[in-house]
Order: C-alpha cells, then structure tokens, then sequence
C-alpha cells in the first residue's frame, strides 16, 4: 500500500510550533506594554504601529494578544502537568494492580469526568474566587480521572504481557516495572491524550475568563479579551478578531497533532 | 432483569443524595456570614439572630441539608440574599429557558450529524467527506462563544434576521418566537458537538463496515446502501446513542457560556452572575439542579445501551 501522507501530523505541528512560539514569545518580549494606555491610540485600526488595532483604551492590542497567549499556554501547560502527573500514578497503579481499590478510584472518576469541566471549575472558582493559580489548581484537579482513565486502560493492556511477567519473575521491583517497563510502551497513547486535554484546557480557560470567573481583574488571558472586547464588537470587531484567532490556532493545531499522532498509530 | 433495575435505581438514588449533599455542603462551609451582606454591619445582635433563625441558619448542617433537600422538591429553596426573593421563584422563569436552549441544541445535534455522519460513511473519501472532515477539525477548535460572536455577527448584525438581546422569557410571544430566537444560541452550542458526533458517526460506521458479518450480508448480493442501511447502522449507532445522551450535560454547559453571548436569561447567565455576587443559595440550587440533570442523562445513557444491545441484557 502507497504510504500516505500524514497531513494531521504535518499541519498539526506546523501549526502548534507557530501558535506556541508565539505564545512563549509574549513570555520574554511584547512591542508595547500591555497595559500602557495611550488616549490618542483608542480604536486604532490595525496599521504598521499597532498590526492588531488597538482597544478601547488605546492599549496595543498586539501586546495583548501576546501576553494573553502566553497566559493561557502557562496556565494550559500547568493543568496538564498537573492532571497528567497525578494522572498517571493513580491509572498506572490501578491498570497494573487492579481490586476493589481501582474499582473504587475508577467510580470516583468516572463521577467526576461525567460532569462538564466548565461547570465543576465555576463551582471550584466561586469557592476559592478568582485568580490565574486557583484556575490553574481547578482545572489542574478536574482533569486528573479522564488522564488515570486513559492510563489505566493502557497498563491494564499490559500487564498480563510477556515481557512485564518475565521482569516480574527475575525480581524486577514494581515500580521499575511500571515506569521503566510499560510506560515507555504507552506513550504514543498518551501523547494523543495529552493534546486532546491541552484543548480541553484552553478551551475550558477561556470559557472560565471569558465569563468573568477565571483569571483575575489584573491578568491578561485571550478569554479575558474577548470577553472585554464584547461589548466593543459592533465598532471595533479587530478587538474580538484577533484574540479570537490565536485561541483558535492554539486548539487546532494541538487537535491536529492528536489527530496525526494517532493516524500514525494506526498505521503501524 | 428487574434486579438489575432496582440494583441501578438504588445507585441512581445514592448518587443524587451525594451530588447534593455536595453541593449544598460546598456552599454551606464557607466563611463569612450571609446575614452581614444582608443587614449591613450597624445591625444589632438580636436583629442578626432573628435572621440567622429566619434563614433557618441556627440549625446544624445536616439538618439545614435535609430542609433544602425536601425544598428542591417543593421550590422552597431559601431566600437570594442579592435579589431579597425566594430563590424559586427567581429561578422558576429561568429554567424553562434554558430548558428550551438545551433541548432545541440538542434537536440541532441529532438532526446535523446523524444525516451527515451517514453521508460521511457512505462516501467514504469522497468530496463531501474529505470537506467535513476539515469542516469538523475547525468546527471543534472553536470555543462556543467564539462561534456565539461569528453566528450574532453574520445574522444580527449583517443579515439582521434578529437582535441580540431582543429576548426575554416575559416578553416572548408564544413557542415560536422562542424558538426563532433560541435559535442561534442553540446553534453555537450544537455546531461543535455535531462535528464530533459526526466524526465518531463515521468512525464507528467504519469500523462496523469492516466486520466478519458484513462481508456474509455482502455475499449474500446486498447492494453497499442496503448493507450500510441494514446491517451496519443498528451496530454502529449503539455507541454514538450513548455518547449523544452524555452529550446533553456538555450541552446544558455549554449554554451557560452561550447565555452569555446572546444575553438568554437562562440558569446559566444567573449562576454566573450569582457566582460573581457570592449569592450562595441560588448558586447552591443552580448547581444541584444541574448535577441533577447530569447524573439522570448518565444513568439514561447506561440504560438505553443495554437495552439497544442485546449482548449486554444478560448481565
């Protein structure tokens, strides 16, 4: 069979390496302050100065864009670090040992994962108010059970496998077994995973800002933006424009990369 | 069979008092008093205890929890301190709202992708379904409020077939000015899961279509419609019907973000707002309300699938 290309892989990285450069760019460098505030600058449509316009404040709408980019990569990148961290202890412990403790942990999960993140990260934030570390820690938390489900199911394949009984009789230690043996097996799996919970996370940030209950008055994130930009939309729709587009670069090239990943999985 | 009801009616039960207890508790521990946001700071002891035994607050937590409880059933749910309104009352008009947004998304959901999820199949690789398979990649890239904004500005703002904001439940004129309304928002919501229902429609067709008996009703001289139409579909539908019923708690989210976009005043935009004024008892009845909904779609969910598939009625 003619190989064919892998274009979900191909775009998906292109696209993902562009969307995240520019989000790290705004961690390091924006043209202007984002929060300088130029009078003479209010509604200025995009030019050479200011290629994105500016907002209602005559703030650069470029340097905004960036910063709020790399606000919501940082606090994206966290959520999965956090979720898949403890994501991947509890479902490699329960896929591999199994009993009444994994099938507790797993009802647990799946309570949780039933309901929209959305929803539970509005109830977690009017809890502990607003602020980028309590978005972070909300969603950081609600995203544990679907990454131990996905890496349950993968240990639980491998568990009963020849090469994992035969470390077992010569005295491998569990933990060995588990993060030198079978993990290295599962990351294709879990590299697929992990982009589609990236997208979920941007997704669920820029819900939670854009309705006012995510990261605090001071921060800039692209839901933030947006949400300011509303009421603006009728006369200076570049404000919701832009922002809007970088959000959706960053979740389309992570879903194409998934997408990609798991094409060439299939393949082999 | 009718163990297998009962056993699951029982954990249905246990859930909803859990997810409510929950919710209620969430809210009840928090510090602060909800009499100081209400009386202000000048009020005087008695004034505060009169209150505290009026809101029922002198009560321990347990039975505070048990009094709402029974209030979910009967609408008496406390009182808004934002509003100074029982908190029924002030949702009563709501949730027909968002009820309507919801089931009208949900009608969207089922009559895009189903169609177009079988097209898909069929043609497997052709024109229409090497489009909607770019079409649904961005589709699901796009957060709903963002599509919320694309949807108001090509149709109320260029097309002007309606106002944003034009809409309140008071106001409305009937069912279909509900509706034609509605419809937009339902729009923002629904376009998005329609694309992964589509995908996995597709998905899962395939994969049936590449089964062991499939190539016996082949053999057998069935055309490639009657096989899809006739074999394939009833298997392949099973695990999409499950994920569709799932879908109805992403839908009733969804349209707490898209109640914001076009100013529906639904549950949604009240629990955001109500979240924002710290007003506890209808943030604590909006979110028991919803975990409702969420675990009853769930425990639906499970019971259709074994009722569609024979195989797992034994068990």
């Amino acid at each position: 069979m003619r190989k064919r290309k892998n274009w979900y892989f191909v775009l998906g990285l292109i696209l993902t390496a562009l969307s995240v450069g520019y989000s790290a760019l705004g961690l390091f460098w924006t043209p202007y302050s984002s929060t300088a505030m130029v009078g003479a600058d209010r509604y200025a449509l995009p030019s050479l100065a200011h290629p994105f316009g500016c907002d209602h404040m005559g703030r650069d709408v470029f340097s905004r864009t960036l910063e709020g980019a790399s606000a919501t990569l940082t606090i994206a990148l966290a959520v999965i670090v956090i979720g898949f961290m403890a994501g991947l202890v509890i479902g490699a412990l329960c896929g591999y040992y199994g009993g009444a403790a994994d099938a507790v942990v797993m009802r647990i999960c799946d309570a949780i994962a039933a309901f929209p993140s959305v929803l539970l990260g509005l109830v977690i934030l009017a809890l502990t108010g607003p602020g980028k570390y309590n978005v972070i820690l909300a969603l950081g938390i609600l995203f544990i059970p679907s990454f131990a489900r996905l890496v349950r199911g993968e240990f639980l394949k491998y568990r009963d496998r020849d090469f994992v009984r035969a470390a077992r009789l010569m005295g491998v230690s569990p933990l060995r077994i588990l993060f030198s043996h079978i993990l290295p097996n599962t990351w294709p799996v879990l590299l697929s995973g992990l982009t589609i919970g990236f997208n979920n996370a941007v997704l669920a940030e820029a819900s939670m800002s854009y309705l006012g209950i995510g990261v605090g008055p001071g921060d800039t994130s692209l839901g933030r933006m947006i949400s300011e930009a509303q009421s603006y939309f009728t006369t200076a729709p570049w404000l919701v424009l832009f922002p809007a587009l970088v959000t959706v670069l960053l979740i389309l090239g992570a879903g194409m990369l998934g997408e990609g990943i798991r094409e060439r999985l299939g393949e082999d | 069979m009718t163990k297998t009801i009962l056993k699951r009616l029982g954990l249905l039960v246990v859930t909803l008092l859990l997810v409510t207890f929950l919710a209620f508790v969430a809210f009840s521990i928090l510090p602060g008093d909800p009499t100081n946001s209400i009386l202000g700071l000048n009020a005087t002891q008695e004034q505060v205890d009169a209150l505290r035994a009026q809101l029922g607050l002198d009560l321990p937590l347990w039975q505070r929890y048990l009094n709402w409880l029974g209030g979910l059933f009967t609408g008496n749910l406390g009182i808004s301190y934002n509003y100074d309104m029982p908190v029924g009352q002030l949702l009563a008009g709501r949730v027909g709202v968002t009820a309507a947004l919801a089931g009208l998304s949900f009608v969207l959901i089922v009559v895009i992708s189903i169609p177009l999820g079988i097209l898909c199949a069929r043609y497997e690789g052709g024109v229409l379904d090497r489009a909607l398979t770019v079409l649904n990649q961005i589709t699901m890239s796009i957060p709903n409020f963002l599509l919320g904004f694309l949807l108001t500005f090509l149709f109320s703002l260029v097309l002007r077939w309606f106002t944003v904001g034009s809409f309140s439940a008071a106001t409305a004129q009937g069912f279909w000015d509900w509706l034609s309304y509605l419809f937009f928002p339902a729009l923002a919501i629904a376009l998005p899961k329609s694309a992964m229902t589509v995908k996995m429609l597709r998905g899962s067709i395939l994969g049936e279509m590449r089964e062991d008996y499939i190539r016996t009703a082949y053999s057998k001289g069935n055309s490639k419609g009657a096989v899809l139409w006739r074999f394939a579909l009833r298997n392949a539908m099973i695990p999409v019907i499950t994920f569709l019923a799932m879908t109805i708690a992403d839908v009733v989210a969804g349209s707490i973000v898209v109640e914001q976009v076009f100013a529906v005043q639904g549950i949604g935009q009240m629990l955001v707002t109500s979240i924002g004024n710290r007003d506890y008892p209808v943030v604590q009845a909006i979110v028991a309300f919803i975990a409702l909904i969420v675990v009853v779609c769930n425990f639906a969910a499970d019971g259709l699938y074994r009722v569609m598939d024979p195989r797992l009625r034994q068990r």
